[in-house]
């Protein structure tokens, strides 16, 4: 079992297998494993371990996948919704408690 | 090749210094390397190619394990800002990369067309389109610069372990700084208020206390929270920092710190949980595996609680101060 397991049934990963053309591509971006090839498709195998990276939907020719990618900050959250704006990471600054 | 800066693949004194400054917070923009092609030991037009951040810490990572390798390392303009979270604002991106192999004419200096990226700029790259854009074939990296020299022995081929990202209690430790810092002036501001508040109402003590107990609870969020963040129960960061800070409430209570009265007792009660919680739910964005729906959902329903405690804690201290209950 993973050490770490977050909220689950909440992400918006999607594949569409029927565009899938069995290119690994997602199998080999994902930080988590969530991607599995079975029978030359891409398979959803531990879907609550995804992170909502995007890494996937960027990477797949086929657009196959679709995921609402975006940071996990709460920081980021309060700012964004403070000023109306998507969630931003502060990175930029020397202060940000985001990225490391 | 004359022309194609050098760099080392062992790190100075000055440069574990400089990333022990990063960490804290400091300078951080002071250290980023410039984006060009650097040759490490003696690469030829056969050496893989390796694309880095231009963030410090990234770029030594890579160059630490690099040797004995030849290889050239593309630096390209993140601003100053390392892989992951570049690749998040589109900084570490398709573009940027496409431009740099234009700028540093990689075409001229290597013979294959293959570029070697950091699994974890993949959300900022599309691998397909880099190639179409760039005639370069991409291959995606280990996670771990530390895993480099394995993935080149089996001719660049990744294991699922070397794909994952963790976090394990050295990742958390080193997030600790970052963590510290990036609360650090809220909690002055919070402490130096209510230490006033203590002044103007004749109780210089129960100041004392609400500074020992605003620190017991910033302790607790931003160090206690991330090196026990597996063991704590519940799966949301918000309910995690809540169990931390009852430790802290315990810690209070049996120094006898936690306060004189009934009401000053249940006011820190209140708070000292919600003010961990509030600052261990801001971890899931250092964390590698919070996902946004997730984040979302837990602030959805922990904002309102920490809030509501805070207030009710708030009211109850006044209440304490002023009419001495
Ligand atoms: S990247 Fe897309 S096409 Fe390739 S295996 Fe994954 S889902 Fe299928
Ligand atoms: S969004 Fe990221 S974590 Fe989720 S499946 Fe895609 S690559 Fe994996």
């Amino acid at each position: 079992m993973r050490e770490q397991e977050y909220l689950k049934n909440v992400v918006t990963l999607k594949l569409d297998q029927k565009k899938c053309t069995g290119c690994r591509r997602c199998v080999e971006v994902c930080p988590h494993n969530v991607f599995d090839i079975k029978n030359k498709k891409a398979k959803i195998v531990d879907k609550n371990a995804c992170m909502e990276c995007g890494a996937c939907e960027k990477n797949c020719p086929a657009k196959a996948i679709e995921v609402k990618a975006g940071v996990g900050c709460a920081a980021a959250m309060v700012t964004g919704f403070l000023r109306g704006t998507a969630p931003t990471c502060d990175c930029s600054g020397d202060s940000g408690s985001c990225c490391s | 090749m004359e022309n194609i800066k050098r760099v080392s693949t062992e790190l100075t004194f000055q440069d574990k210094f400089q990333s022990t400054l990063v960490r804290w917070g400091v300078g951080r923009m002071v250290h980023k390397i410039d984006p060009g092609i650097y040759a490490v030991n003696n690469p030829t037009k056969d050496s893989p190619v390796f694309v880095s951040a231009n963030y410090k810490l990234s770029f030594d990572a890579l160059r630490k394990e690099l040797k004995g390798i030849d290889a050239f390392i593309m630096v390209i303009d993140t601003k100053g800002i390392n892989v992951w979270c570049a690749a998040g604002k589109g900084t570490f991106g398709t573009d940027e990369i496409v431009n740099r192999i234009e700028k540093t004419k990689l075409k001229e200096i290597v013979s294959h067309r293959k570029i070697i990226l950091p699994q974890l700029g993949a959300p900022g790259t599309s691998a397909h389109e880099l190639q179409k854009k760039s005639g370069f074939q991409v291959v995606y990296g280990p996670v771990r610069a530390s895993d480099i020299p394995a993935f080149l022995k089996v001719g660049m081929k990744v294991t699922p372990q070397m794909r994952e990202v963790t976090f394990n209690l050295s990742d958390r430790i080193h997030l600790i700084p970052m963590e510290l810092v990036a609360a650090a002036k809220y909690v002055l501001v919070v402490i130096f208020a209510f230490y006033m508040i203590s002044i103007l109402t004749g109780k210089t003590d129960a100041g004392v206390r609400a500074a020992i107990n605003v620190l017991l609870a910033y302790f607790a969020g931003a160090v206690l929270g991330p090196i026990m963040l597996p063991r704590l129960p519940g799966k949301s960061f918000s309910m995690k920092g809540f169990f931390v800070g009852l430790i802290v409430v315990g810690a209070s209570c049996s120094f006898n710190w936690i306060g004189r009265g009934p009401a000053e007792i249940f006011s820190w009660m209140l708070m000292m949980p919600a003010i961990s919680s509030m600052i261990l739910m801001n971890f899931t964005g250092a964390s590698t595996y919070a996902s946004p729906s997730g984040v979302q959902k837990e602030m959805r329903i922990a904002v309102p609680l920490q809030l509501a405690a805070i207030g009710f804690g708030l009211f109850l201290w006044l209440i304490e101060r002023l009419f001495g209950v």
